[in-house]
């Protein structure tokens, strides 16, 4: 395998601009299987920019974006569906089409053509076809949310529909997931809640994840959290020991520029005074 | 120096850009057939009522504004045949149009709009469906479908109200009206009565998609996307039935 292969996903120095906003500005990092990545910023420094570039959905005017070892930057939005399809997305405001049920909603990447495709190798693979309901149900369950199938989402709060947003981006297993401000305009304890799904979706299924957001808090317990199968329970990770400290960067943008990159150790050790607002903001 | 004339340009390039996609769409699986008979249900059955009262009215108006000005020459029996003329090479589809597109290139705008600045087209695309697959192409296909049936509808609706006129102000018989009114229509007439429509279905579908798709800036953006919708669909109606006017009569009307 080349290098390139073992990367989940891959910046190289990716620039993009509207107007006169810079969104992105020379932009490189890799990130490996596995591994959980925060990126930290103020509104409008970028990070909403770095997950659309990630999977496609904005085209970049300069650099490479690899996903899962394959560069798409050239490709053509057909060609991207089959990408997109291993990558769950949570948007910010969850992102739900309003004319569909929760049901349908969180169906929708299971009926469409593309991940069926994938979908069928899959379910071989682990020798057990589950039809598309019960797969719906299961990830509505994850999220606890079983009780809402047949609602619309205008019909749930903020927090429900977040969750939703889960569901509906973990229902296809993908192999690496993209959360855009899930905490964002929620109360703290709802915060929690969708920050020990991330958890626990990470955790369970050693989901590659990245999680956009300005608050600090999100981050530490991303870094030092985890979800324990045995109990079912969100625990603090045993210091020393535990594989997620290590594998979780962060990430810190500041007007499309990439001002940090590394462990919180690190980040707390930072000199740097826009870092250091995130830390005193934060105050976890 | 010509900086101005940047985004204009860019904004056209843009809708042609979507235009060719929608278009060559209709040709390429995956169909969403569910979409295109829900659209001609919201666009063509929720305007019939609206459309056919409107054809009425201007059916009695033509046939009133007439009846003084043919009486003058005594001429009150053509009345069937000029508001016949009018009703179907210019006034049915126009204000049919006209009035589809204040209805629904504004809905349309509105839809795809609030779902833009909600994220949900970029979810769909994320998801993998192509939102001019799922959205503008099924609008599009549902109004040049239902738009010359409106008109036809429009049309006929405004000749009975001609009728009405005619026969409780002028005292024309049925058959007088009716043979004249019929008479008076050549294939000619009906075939550009039927080719408008389908090009302002064209129209009002790929405006109304194109300000929904480019919405930006929350819940204002999703007004001034809306408003401009009805607004340059409206001025290209008025435009291209002049247009193709004016061809048509250079190709197919013998001086």
């Amino acid at each position: 395998m080349t290098p390139a292969d073992s990367t989940v996903l891959r910046f190289e120095d990716v620039s993009l601009q509207f107007d006169a906003t810079v969104a992105l500005d020379h932009v490189s990092f890799d990130m490996r299987p596995g591994q959980t990545y925060v990126v930290l910023g103020a509104a409008g420094s970028g990070k909403t920019m770095l997950l659309k570039v990630a999977v496609g959905l904005i085209t970049p005017d300069s650099g490479r974006v690899s996903l899962f070892g394959q560069e798409i930057t050239h490709l053509r939005e057909q060609d991207l569906f089959e990408m997109r399809a291993r990558v769950g997305i949570l948007f910010q405001e969850g992102g739900l089409f309003d004319s569909l049920t929760v049901a349908e909603n969180v169906a929708y990447p299971l009926m469409n053509s593309h991940v069926a495709h994938s979908n069928a190798s899959h379910s071989n693979g682990n020798g057990t076809a589950r039809s598309v309901q019960d797969r719906v149900r299961e990830s509505l369950r994850f999220v606890e949310l079983e009780q809402t199938l047949d609602k619309f989402p205008n019909q749930l709060s903020g927090g429900m529909r977040r969750r939703v947003g889960i569901a509906r981006a973990v229902v296809s297993e993908p192999a690496l997931l993209l959360y855009d401000s899930p905490t964002a305009g929620l109360d703290p304890i709802t915060a929690n809640t969708i920050i020990a799904l991330i958890l626990k979706e990470r955790d369970l299924r050693n989901t590659a994840t990245i999680m956009v957001t300005h608050r600090y808090q999100d981050g530490h317990l991303m870094a030092n959290f985890r979800y324990n199968s045995n109990n079912g329970q969100i625990e603090r990770a045993a210091s020393g020991s535990d594989v997620s400290q290590v594998s979780t960067k962060f990430l810190v943008m500041n007007e499309g520029r990439l001002v940090f990159e590394g462990t919180e150790p690190e980040l707390q050790a930072s000199q740097d005074s826009y870092v250091r607002k995130f830390l005193r903001v934060g105050g976890a | 120096m010509l900086d101005f004339l940047k985004p204009p340009i860019a904004a056209f390039q843009d809708f042609v850009l979507l235009s060719i996609r929608a278009v060559r769409n209709i040709f390429r699986s995956p169909h969403y057939a569910d979409d295109i008979f829900v659209q001609m249900d919201v666009i063509g059955v929720g305007s019939l009522f609206i459309v056919s009262l409107i054809g009425l009215f201007s059916g009695i108006v033509m046939a009133l504004q007439m009846a003084r000005a043919l009486t003058q020459y005594g001429a009150q029996g053509q009345v069937g045949s000029i508001v016949a003329i009018t009703l179907v090479r210019e006034l049915g589809p126009v204000l049919t149009a006209v009035l589809v597109a204040g209805r629904n290139a504004s809905g349309i705008a509105s839809e795809l709009g609030s779902m833009k600045v909600t994220e949900q087209i970029d979810a769909m695309r994320a998801l993998g469906t192509d939102p001019i697959q799922k959205l503008v192409t099924p609008r599009l296909i549902a109004l040049a479908v239902v738009l010359p049936l409106l008109t036809v509808i429009s049309d006929f609706i405004g000749l009975i109200g001609g009728y009405f006129i005619a026969s409780t102000m002028l005292g024309l018989t049925y058959s007088e009206y009716w043979t004249t009114a019929w008479q008076a229509l050549e294939y000619n007439d009906l075939a550009q009565g039927l080719l408008k429509p389908f090009v302002f279905a064209v129209i009002i579908a790929l405006v109304g998609c194109f300000y929904g798709m480019r919405t930006t800036g929350g819940t204002q953006g999703v007004g001034r996307s809306t408003t401009s919708a009805v607004v340059t669909s409206s001025v290209w109606i008025f435009v291209l039935t002049a247009f193709i006017t004016y061809v048509w009569n250079i190709i197919f009307v013998k001086q």
